[in-house]
């Protein structure tokens, strides 16, 4: 089922590439979306199958590479199975969004299946090995949609990206070379090394291992100091592909920690966990500061972007305090992280399709080229409004379940981090209210670029039909969180077991 | 130590490939210039024949012959299907711009006699043996550069003849040296004898025996030849150059380290390890601003040896060496004969810039650069990758640790280069330059990217065959 799940995208896009050149791009483009919405179609089934807090299920396990310890292991548990969803939720709302994308339709559609794929498999992955290679696959395709499909310095933003990513998988694979020789029989079977613990007691050796593993995670997420990549790709791609990068790829290096760094390596993970804390409250707030020091929006919800995941590092860095808090604390902040995984996938993706919105009407993304949006396209203003609140954690939406959570399990053991932490919040809403005021309100304005049309129409059906139905999950999510706690909460309990050992 | 084996069958692949030169030379005096073509089937014969009888031979028991100085065991066996294979694909390569060329049949018998000579490299257990390999492995490839006679070709020619004489006098000096330290050639004898010898005297004829095997392999610090012999030689010819010899080369070096010298008192690992160093840094570093493609290429092919070292330089302290050499070897040949076939496919386009829009032209060729290089990179699910991991493995194994990051952090900086090739192929308007394909060459582009994926993915199945112990 998972495999069918993981491997069909990448079946249609060989097919796609297949198909004969004089192929209309009508067929394509139903092709392309009716992959989609069959792969949420199976995320769903998926779902529906699943037993709360019955562990790894759908588990599948073949040998592949025995000799080298490698096998292909896939299961999905609490902490995949919602990030599966959102994989498939925001792979649809993008194949909705592209579907009046004339330039080079075939490829972009056969690359964005082939993205899919890697994602959806490095979340069902439990075998490092196999983690890595779609971990690095997803970097190799995202790399083209960005250089083929972007604007502007878009080869440089993408070198960049590619660099600075690959660096990071490569100290992952470190890493876990590392892990599997301290293993014995050597394996890179996560639940078996889960098991073992293989470094435990092992002071330096887990410490330099957990650097390596951190290290590539950290740069993929992007915490402060490696976060430098980040602006210029989103900035650069397309809006799909931003949408992609900030709601599924970046959920990679926070799921590691969560997946790999903490039941691997409990001592470690325990004994630094501090520099954790410190670094996602770094995070936190810089980047809550260098987004308002933004003129550019995309830039200004990439930076954003560093702000919330620093939220999820503050929280994988508190759960491992041990002392004078109560489990259920802790776990509330696992929980708190994986809920905000989810949130911020849904609530980014649907900024930064609105923010190829206006790309595509006026081709800027300078706050200060535009006013009174509000009138000529009310339902794009609309949906910006909601996207924002939204963003900056207002109850009702997603974010605030999310925030809440991490806060609160935070609080007791790092109560310091947290406090500073909170400043974030008032940031970004500073900024997302002077965003809206800039872009909605006031006289119209348009940026006059040669070239563009002197009225901004408002969204089309299939760019609505790709924004609302996210909102409208992160809307469901923050009234009614439960069906998603549910499936997130024994899946945190267990790693905490982990954790302390 | 068991009676003399003389049995010539258990050279079988050798022996096929030397009968097919030799026919191939007869043949060539006789036939008509358009029915040359002829001597290339025997050679595919041969080639093919080979595989299956070195096929054969691995199902067998290990053994030596001819006096301990030649072995047939899981490392034999497997250069010998990797460089039959690699000559099979370098003759697709040929096929088509050498046809009834006017040396057409010479150059198949060059090209056998030098994959015969790193055969004999790489299964040799005696150092005259080995001196004799690389004589027989590098005297035709000094031909073959100069091939076409032109400017560059001979200047490639020349520089990769007079280098490759000095460091092969050398190399014999230092075999000359190791004899009188360890009072025998063979490498079974050598290896408890050389202990008890004076260090220098073994360092000294190490360093001297070194210079030679590196010439061989394209290393850091007898890497000068590289980049000018493959800038100025044919394509098909570059591709067989930078592929075939390296792979006698390296595994002469793995067995005179497994066998012969890691124990000997003298730092071997750590020498080995210090050119694995120099030489990944040094051809990444070099590579990075090339605009040549074939220069980028031998480049990238310097760096790619520094990766193979790793293993080489763990041999004895790590089990997981030898398999790790191997299968990185096999790997390491195909995705380079690959990305070597895919220039060959565009004979007119020399530099980076007229790869530009290759993927409008001919979106499968492009494919297989891309996979190619990327899998020189070291992207998964590629054969190289699976090569990498294992040499990562075996180096942290055997407590070269630092060498791994290092090789790491040179990953990451040749993707700079290799994405300056791949991103023009990718983007952009088809320029005049990419004309001439010939369909021999597409064809051998598909199969190396095609098989360099696949064996990444079937990696599970090969590894245990590499794995069989070195008999000494």
């Amino acid at each position: 089922m998972l495999t069918a799940l993981v491997f069909a995208p990448t079946a249609v896009a060989v097919l796609l590439l297949a198909l004969p050149g004089r192929t209309p791009v009508q067929a394509v483009r139903a092709l392309w979306v009716a992959t989609a919405a069959a792969e949420l179609g199976l995320v769903i089934a998926v779902w529906a199958g699943y037993e709360t807090g019955g562990g790894i299920q759908y588990e599948v396990r073949a040998r592949w590479i025995p000799n080298a310890g490698v096998g292909y292991h896939v299961g999905v548990d609490g902490l995949s199975l919602p990030l599966l969803a959102l994989t498939c939720v925001l792979f649809l709302a993008c194949a909705v969004y592209a579907l009046r994308d004339r330039h080079r339709f075939r490829e972009f559609a056969a690359l964005f299946l082939f993205l899919q794929t890697t994602c959806l498999g490095l979340f069902v992955s439990l075998d490092l090995i196999l983690f890595f290679v779609f971990f690095d696959l997803s970097i190799v395709a995202m790399y083209f949609v960005i250089a083929g499909w972007g604007h502007g310095d878009a080869k440089r933003a993408a070198l960049k990206f590619f660099l600075y990513t690959f660096i990071g998988s490569l100290a992952l694979l470190l890493g876990f070379i590392g892990l599997y020789l301290a293993a014995s029989p050597h394996t890179f079977d996560i639940v078996d090394l889960t098991r073992q613990n293989p470094l435990a007691g092992r002071g330096t050796y887990a410490g330099l291992v957990l650097l390596a593993i951190g290290l590539g995670l950290a740069v993929k997420t992007p915490t402060v100091p490696f976060h430098t990549w980040l602006p210029p790709a989103h900035t650069e791609a397309p809006a799909a592909g931003s949408a992609i990068l900030a709601g599924v790829l970046l959920k990679m290096g926070t799921y590691g920690f969560l997946r790999i760094a903490m039941p691997l390596l409990p001592d470690a993970w325990r004994r630094y966990a501090l520099v954790l804390v410190v670094i996602g409250v770094v995070s936190v707030l810089y980047g809550a500061l260098v987004a308002l020091a933004q003129t550019d929006f995309k830039r200004m919800v990439a930076y954003t972007s560093v702000n919330h995941m620093g939220y999820i590092v503050l929280a994988v860095g508190a759960a491992a305090a041990t002392t004078d808090t109560s489990a259920q604390a802790r776990s509330l902040a696992v929980t708190g992280s994986v809920t905000q995984m989810v949130s911020h996938g849904l609530i980014t993706g649907a900024l930064f399709l609105l923010a190829g919105v206006l790309h595509d009407r006026a081709r800027s993304y300078d706050m200060g080229a535009y006013g009174g949006l509000a009138a000529p396209a009310p339902v794009f203003a609309a949906l910006t409004g909601v996207a924002a609140f939204a963003s900056l954690g207002l109850p009702g939406f997603s974010g605030f379940i999310a925030e809440f959570q991490i806060f609160t399990g935070a609080l007791g053991p790092r109560p310091l981090a947290t406090a500073l932490s909170v400043l974030g919040i008032l940031l970004t809403a500073g900024l997302f209210l002077r965003a809206l005021r800039q872009l909605l309100m006031g006289p119209v304005r348009l940026p006059d670029t040669p070239g563009t049309p002197r009225a901004f129409t408002d969204l089309r059906a299939h760019e609505s039909a790709a924004v609302v139905p996210l909102l409208a999950l992160a809307v469901v999510l923050g009234v009614a969180p439960r069906f998603l706690l549910d499936v997130i909460e024994p899946a945190s309990r267990t790693v905490l077991e982990l954790l302390a050992r | 130590m068991t009676d003399m084996n003389e049995n010539p069958l258990d050279i079988l692949p050798e022996l096929l490939l030397a009968a097919s030169a030799v026919l191939g030379l007869l043949l060539g005096a006789w036939l008509p210039r358009r029915w040359q073509w002829l001597v290339g089937i025997l050679a595919c014969g041969a080639a093919l024949a080979g595989i299956v009888a070195a096929s054969v031979a691995a199902a067998g028991p290990d053994l030596t012959a001819f006096g301990e100085g030649f072995t047939v065991d899981p490392v034999t066996s497997t250069t010998r299907v990797v460089v039959l294979g690699s000559v099979l694909l370098v003759l697709a390569l040929c096929a088509r711009p050498f046809h009834a060329h006017p040396r057409e049949s010479e150059l198949y018998v060059l090209l056998q006699l030098s994959a015969l000579g790193a055969l004999v490299m790489a299964g040799a257990q005696d150092l005259l043996l080995l001196a004799a390999g690389y004589l027989l492995a590098s005297v035709p490839a000094y031909a073959l550069a100069g091939f076409r006679k032109d400017g560059p070709g001979t200047e490639a020619a020349l520089k990769y003849y007079v280098i490759g004489a000095l460091l092969g006098v050398v190399m014999l000096a230092g075999i000359t040296v190791l004899y009188a330290a360890g009072r025998a050639t063979g490498y079974p004898l050598l290896g408890p004898a050389l202990p008890q010898a004076p260090v220098s005297l073994v360092a000294a004829g190490t360093v001297g025996l070194l210079a030679g095997v590196l010439f061989k392999a394209g290393a850091v610090p007898a890497h000068f030849w590289v980049p000018d012999a493959i800038q100025g030689s044919t394509a098909p010819v570059a591709a067989f150059l930078t592929t075939v010899p390296k792979i006698g080369a390296l595994t002469a070096l793995l067995r005179l380290g497994e066998a012969a010298l890691s124990d000997s008192g003298m730092p071997w690992a750590a020498l080995v390890s210090v050119i694995a160093a120099a030489s990944m840094t040094l051809g990444n570093l070099a590579a990075f601003f090339q605009t040549d493609v074939k220069r980028l290429l031998a480049y990238s092919t310097i760096s790619q040896v520094g990766y193979l070292l790793l293993p080489v330089a763990v041999a004895g302290r790590s089990d997981l060496a030898q398999p790790a050499l191997l299968y990185y070897l096999a790997a390491y040949a195909v995705t380079n004969l690959g990305a070597f076939a895919v220039v060959c496919a565009l004979p007119r386009a020399t530099r980076i810039d007229d790869y530009r829009g290759l993927a409008r032209r001919r979106p499968l060729l492009a494919a297989s650069l891309v996979t190619c290089l990327l899998g020189l990179v070291g992207t998964p699910p590629t054969a190289v990758f699976v090569g990498k991991l294992e040499a990562f493995t075996a180096a942290f194994d055997g407590g070269y640790a630092w060498l791994a990051v290092l090789a790491a952090v040179n990953t990451v900086a040749s993707l700079f280069y290799y994405l300056r090739l791949i991103l023009p192929a990718v983007s952009g308007r088809p320029g005049d330059a990419l004309t001439d394909g010939d369909l021999p060459a597409r064809v051998a582009a598909y199969t190396a990217a095609a098989v360099s994926v696949g064996l990444g993915v079937a990696a599970g199945p090969v590894l245990p065959l590499l794995s069989g112990s070195l008999s000494t």
